[in-house]
C-alpha cells in the first residue's frame, strides 16, 4: 500500500496509553511503523521531526484542542489525519472535519473501523496525486465520470443534475466523510448554510435510486449529525 | 333649554370615533363641577344623564379652596359621598385644589378633553364677585356651560361648621378671647389718643385684629374689628368735634375696612397653611415608606414595612395577601418580626380579596364592591402583573371616604406592589445566578465523567479485538472469550452512553439538535449502529415513501431507536424478527419497533418506562433497565409520546409518536426534471 519504498509512518496522537496501545498494535499489524506522542506540545514536535504519512489524533489532550494540531499541520502537509473524539461532541467533529482532519472515529471504536478509516484516508491521498480514475463502482452502481453516466445492474439511471452533483462530492470524497455543512457548501452553494434538509432530502433520492434498501443503506452512509460518507 | 343644550352638544354632529376626531384636545367629555354648596346632586345627575345620552366619558371634580371649606366638614363630607357615587355611576373622579374654582375647572377639562361642563345655579353671588358661570366661561370660552337649577329649598347652609376645628377651641370662647384682646387694646391704646395720631390709634387696633385673625380665625377677627371700631366711636365725643371729625371718620371707616380685608386675607391664608401643612404630611408618609421600602430584599421585609406604615398613618391593621402559582389568594401570614398574630379572615373576607385581586380593582370597604365589608382590599398592581392583595381595616370606615386618605392608601398599594415585584425580580435573578452556576458545575462534572469512564472503556473494546486479531491466531476457546469481552465491553459503553444521558435529560441540560430530519435515515443509522446487537435475528423495515420531514435531534432518536433494537436483542429468542414500521397518523409520526417475541408482562407495559424497571425481575439478562426510561424521556423531550403494547398474535411493540410541524420549503425544483440530460450545473 505505499508509494515510498520505506516503511509508512504513523504518529498517534494521544494521551491515554492503553488506546495508544492497541491502535500501535493495529497498524503495526499492519506493516506500519508507529511513533508515539502524549502531549499536544510533542505531537507538534513529532508531525514536524517525525514526517508521518499518517497522523492518528485525539481531539481531548490535557495541555491543549488537538484542533490546534489541524490547523498547524495542514498549513504546510496534506498528511491524513484521523480524529478520535466522544460520542456527544458531533459540533467538534464538524470543526475537525472542516479544519481538514480527513476522517473521525467515535470513542469506544473496533479496529475493523480504525483500519477502514486508514486505508480509505490513504487511497485517497494516493488518488490526488495520481491519475483519477474515471469509473467509480459501489455495489451494483457504476459511475462513469467522464460520461457522467449512472448505472445500476447495468441499467442506467437517471439523476437530476443536484443529485449527480450531490454524488460526485461524495465519490471525490469515497470512503471519506463529508459534512453536511460541506455538501451544502459544494451542492448549493455558501448562500444555503442553513437549509441543512436539503442534503437529507436528496441523500434519500439518490438512497431510493441507489441502494436496494434505502432504509438499511449499504454504500450511502449518515454519520449522524456530522455528514455523510459513501462506503465503496 | 337642556334639551336644546343636548342637541347642540350632541356628538353625532361632531366627529364620533375618537380616535379619529380632527380635535383631539375637544372629545365629547361631561365634566361635573362641585362646589359642595348644596346643589352638587343636581349637577351629577344632569352629568351623568347627559354623558349617557351619547355614551361619552364623564368626570366629577370638585375644587377646593377656602371658600368650600367655609361650607363645614359636614358639607365636604356629603359632597365626597356624592363623588364617589359618581364614580360608582363610571365618572372619574378628582379632588383638585385652588384659590380659583373657575380657573381649576377650566384647566382640567380642556386636559381631560370635557367640551361640556355642568354646574348647580349659585343661589346667591356676593356683589363683588362674578357669578361662578361666568368666570368659568372666561377661563374657558370654548366650553358648553349647562346650569342646572338649585332646588327650591336649599339644605341649610352650614353655618355652625363656619371656621370649627381652627385651632381646636369651641367657638364662644374664640369670640369671647377676641373680644377680650379688643378690649385690653382699647385699655392700653385709648389713653394713648391725647398723645397719638387717631390713625395710630387705628393701627394698633388693626394690629390686634391680625393676630388674632391669625390666632382664632376669621369670625373672631371680624368680631375684633367692630368692638374696636366701637371703642374708638365711644372714645371720640369726649374728643373736639372740629375740623379734624373728618379725619378720624376717615380713618375709623379705613380701619374697618382693612381690619376685614386682613381677617380674610389671614384666615384663608391660614387655611391654605393647614391644608398645606397636611399635604407636606401625606407626602413624607409616602417618602418615608418609599424609603423604607427601598431596602427591602424580602418579601417579609415588604409585609413588615407595609403593615407598620399603615399602622403609623392611617391607624389601620392590614394584611398582604400573596396568591399562590394558581392565581389563588393565601391566608395572612404571621408577621415573623413583630411576632404578632395575623389578622383572621373568614372565607366571605377571602373571597372579596380575591376578587379584587382577579379584578385588578378595589373591593370592600367604601368601594362599590361588598361596600359593608370593614376591610377594604386593594389589588397590588405592579407594572408586570397584579402582586397580591393589600386588606386594610381602619378603625374609622368613614374616614375612607375622604380623598385624601384614600389616595394616600392607594399610593401605599402602589408603592407596596412595586416593592414586591422588585423583591420578586431579585428572587429570579438571583435563581437564574443559582441555576446558571448549576448547569456549568453539572456540565462539566458529565463531561468529566464521560471521558473517565468511555477512556478504559474504549482501550477495553480495542484491546479485547486486538486479541481476537492476534497472531498467530487464538484457539478457538480463547477466541470466544476474546470476542465475548469485547461484546460486553461495547455493551458496557452503551450502558454509560445511557446512563450519562440519563443524568443530562433529567436535570435539564440538554439542548436539543433540532433539525429537520427524514426518519428513513435516522432508522438506517441506528440499524448501522446497532444492527450488531440483534444478532442473527431478521430486520425488517416500512417505512413509506414520502413522509413528512420531522424536527427532531437525530442523535438522540438514533439512541432511542437503538435502546429499542438492543431491547428486542435481549428480549427475543435468536430467531426472532424484528420490524421497524413508519406512518403518519393524527397529526404525528409514528415509529414502532416491533418482534415476534414472548411479549410483555401483561398489565405492567406503562411501567417498562420506569427508570430501573425490567421485564424480567432477577433475570440473568444484562442492563438495569435504563434504555426504556431513556428513551420516554428523550421522545418526551421532544413533545412526543412513547408506549409498549403486546400484538394480538405474538410478539411486543414499542412505539414512538412525534409531533409533525410545519416543515420547510423544499429545495428549488425547477433545475431538477427527471428529463434533463445529467449536467453539472454551476452554483
Amino acid at each position: 500500500m505505499s508509494i515510498e519504498p520505506a516503511v509508512p509512518v504513523a504518529l498517534i496522537v494521544e494521551d491515554e496509553p492503553q488506546i495508544r496501545r492497541f491502535v500501535r498494535m493495529a497498524l503495526e499489524g499492519e506493516g506500519w511503523q508507529v511513533h508515539q506522542s502524549e502531549t499536544l506540545k510533542r505531537g507538534l514536535i513529532d508531525s514536524g521531526t517525525r514526517t508521518p504519512d499518517l497522523i492518528i489524533l485525539d481531539l481531548g489532550l490535557p495541555d491543549g484542542d488537538g484542533l490546534r494540531l489541524i490547523r498547524d499541520v495542514r498549513t504546510w502537509s496534506p498528511v491524513p489525519i484521523i480524529v478520535l473524539s466522544a460520542r456527544i461532541d458531533e459540533a467538534d467533529k464538524i470543526t475537525a472535519l472542516d479544519a481538514g482532519a480527513d476522517d473521525y472515529l467515535t470513542k469506544p471504536f473496533g479496529i475493523g473501523e480504525l483500519l477502514a478509516r486508514v486505508r480509505a484516508a490513504l487511497r485517497r491521498q494516493h488518488k490526488a496525486g495520481g491519475d483519477a480514475s474515471a469509473r467509480i463502482a459501489f455495489g451494483g452502481v457504476e459511475v462513469d465520470l467522464n460520461k457522467r453516466t449512472v448505472q445500476r445492474d447495468g441499467e442506467p439511471v437517471h439523476l437530476t443534475p443536484t443529485e449527480y452533483k450531490l454524488l460526485s462530492v461524495l465519490i471525490a470524497n469515497l470512503g471519506r466523510v463529508v459534512t453536511a455543512p460541506q455538501l451544502l457548501r459544494e451542492v448549493w452553494g455558501p448562500s444555503n448554510a442553513d437549509n441543512g434538509h436539503y442534503v437529507r432530502i436528496y441523500m434519500g433520492h439518490l438512497r431510493q435510486k441507489l441502494e436496494d434498501d434505502p432504509a438499511q443503506p449499504r454504500h450511502l452512509l449518515t454519520e449522524t449529525a456530522v455528514g455523510y460518507r459513501l462506503q465503496p | 333649554m337642556p334639551l336644546l343644550r343636548t342637541i347642540a352638544y350632541h356628538p353625532r354632529m361632531q366627529s364620533s370615533g375618537s380616535t379619529t376626531s380632527s380635535f383631539p384636545a375637544r372629545v365629547r367629555g361631561v365634566l361635573a363641577v362641585l362646589r359642595a354648596d348644596g346643589g352638587d346632586e343636581y349637577t351629577v345627575a344632569a352629568a351623568a344623564r347627559l354623558a349617557a345620552l351619547d355614551d361619552a366619558p364623564w368626570h366629577a371634580i370638585l375644587v377646593e379652596n377656602a371658600a368650600t371649606r367655609r361650607q363645614g366638614e359636614a358639607a365636604r363630607l356629603r359632597t365626597l359621598e356624592l363623588l364617589r357615587r359618581a364614580q360608582a355611576q363610571g365618572a372619574v373622579t378628582a379632588v383638585l385644589d385652588g384659590p380659583d374654582a373657575a380657573s381649576v375647572a377650566a384647566g382640567y377639562a380642556r386636559r381631560h378633553g370635557c367640551a361640556t361642563a355642568v354646574t348647580a345655579r349659585e343661589r346667591a353671588t356676593p356683589w363683588w364677585r362674578a357669578p361662578f358661570l361666568r368666570r368659568l366661561a372666561q377661563a374657558a370660552p370654548e366650553l358648553d356651560l349647562v346650569e342646572v337649577a338649585a332646588p327650591a329649598a336649599a339644605p341649610p347652609r352650614a353655618a355652625a361648621a363656619h371656621g370649627a376645628g381652627a385651632a381646636g377651641t369651641p367657638a364662644p370662647r374664640r369670640y369671647l378671647a377676641a373680644i377680650g384682646a379688643s378690649l385690653g387694646t382699647a385699655l392700653v391704646a385709648l389713653p394713648l389718643l391725647p398723645l397719638l395720631d387717631v390713625a395710630n390709634v387705628a393701627m394698633l387696633f388693626l394690629l390686634t385684629v391680625v393676630l388674632v385673625a391669625i390666632r382664632l380665625g376669621r369670625g373672631p377677627a371680624i368680631v375684633a374689628t367692630l368692638v374696636g371700631f366701637c371703642a374708638l366711636v365711644v372714645a371720640a365725643p369726649r374728643r373736639q368735634y372740629d375740623v379734624s371729625e373728618f379725619k378720624y371718620a376717615v380713618a375709623l371707616g379705613v380701619m374697618l375696612a382693612v381690619g376685614w380685608i386682613t381677617a380674610r386675607l389671614t384666615s384663608d391664608l391660614r387655611e391654605q397653611a393647614e391644608s398645606a401643612i397636611g399635604r407636606e404630611a401625606r407626602t413624607r408618609a409616602l417618602y418615608e415608606f418609599a424609603r423604607a421600602l427601598s431596602v427591602a430584599l424580602l418579601t417579609e421585609q415588604v409585609f413588615e414595612i407595609t403593615c407598620r406604615f399603615l399602622a403609623r398613618t392611617f391607624d389601620a391593621r392590614a394584611a398582604i395577601l400573596l396568591p399562590d402559582d394558581a392565581g389563588r389568594l393565601r391566608g395572612p401570614v404571621a408577621d415573623p418580626g413583630s411576632g404578632a398574630r395575623p389578622p383572621v379572615l373568614s372565607v366571605l373576607d377571602m373571597a372579596a380579596a380575591q376578587w379584587a385581586f382577579d379584578h385588578a380593582t378595589p373591593a370592600g370597604a367604601e368601594t362599590p364592591t361588598l361596600p359593608s365589608n370593614s376591610w377594604l382590599y386593594l389589588p397590588l398592581l405592579a407594572p408586570m402583573r397584579s402582586r397580591g392583595v393589600l386588606a386594610v381595616r381602619v378603625p374609622d370606615v368613614a374616614a375612607l371616604l375622604v380623598p385624601e386618605r384614600r389616595e394616600l392608601l392607594d399610593a401605599f398599594a402602589a408603592l407596596a406592589a412595586i416593592a414586591l415585584e422588585r423583591v420578586h425580580y431579585v428572587d429570579v435573578a438571583q435563581d437564574a445566578v443559582v441555576r446558571m452556576e448549576g448547569e456549568r458545575l453539572r456540565n462539566s462534572l458529565l463531561a468529566a465523567l464521560s471521558h473517565d469512564l468511555r477512556t478504559p472503556l474504549t482501550s477495553l473494546v480495542g484491546l479485547s479485538e486486538s486479541l481476537t486479531l492476534s497472531r498467530p491466531p487464538l484457539a478457538a476457546a480463547q477466541m470466544e472469550l476474546a470476542n465475548a469481552l469485547r461484546d460486553e465491553a461495547r455493551r458496557m459503553s452503551t450502558l454509560v452512553a445511557n446512563l450519562l444521558d440519563m443524568a443530562r435529560i433529567q436535570s435539564g441540560g440538554v439542548k436539543l439538535n433540532l433539525q429537520w430530519q427524514m426518519v428513513e435515515e435516522t432508522i438506517g443509522s441506528a440499524l448501522r449502529a446497532c444492527r450488531w446487537q440483534l444478532g442473527a435475528r431478521t430486520v425488517d423495515t416500512r417505512i413509506p415513501r414520502g413522509l413528512p420531514l420531522v424536527r427532531f435531534d437525530a442523535t438522540l432518536l438514533e439512541r432511542v431507536l437503538c435502546n429499542l433494537l438492543e431491547n428486542a436483542g435481549k428480549y427475543t429468542p435468536p430467531d426472532a424478527h424484528v420490524t421497524i414500521a413508519a406512518r403518519v397518523d393524527d397529526g404525528m409520526l409514528v415509529v414502532g419497533v416491533c418482534d415476534d417475541g414472548p411479549g410483555l408482562p401483561t398489565g405492567r407495559e406503562d411501567a417498562l418506562f420506569e427508570k430501573f424497571e425490567r421485564g424480567q425481575q432477577e433475570s440473568s439478562i444484562a442492563g438495569v433497565g435504563l434504555g426504556l426510561a431513556i428513551c420516554r424521556a428523550i421522545v418526551e423531550a421532544h413533545g412526543g409520546r412513547m408506549r409498549a403494547f403486546n400484538l394480538p398474535d405474538a410478539g411486543a411493540c414499542f412505539e414512538l409518536r412525534l409531533p409533525l410541524g410545519a416543515p420547510p420549503p423544499l429545495p428549488d425544483m425547477d433545475s431538477d426534471h427527471h428529463d434533463q440530460p445529467i449536467d453539472q450545473h454551476e452554483h
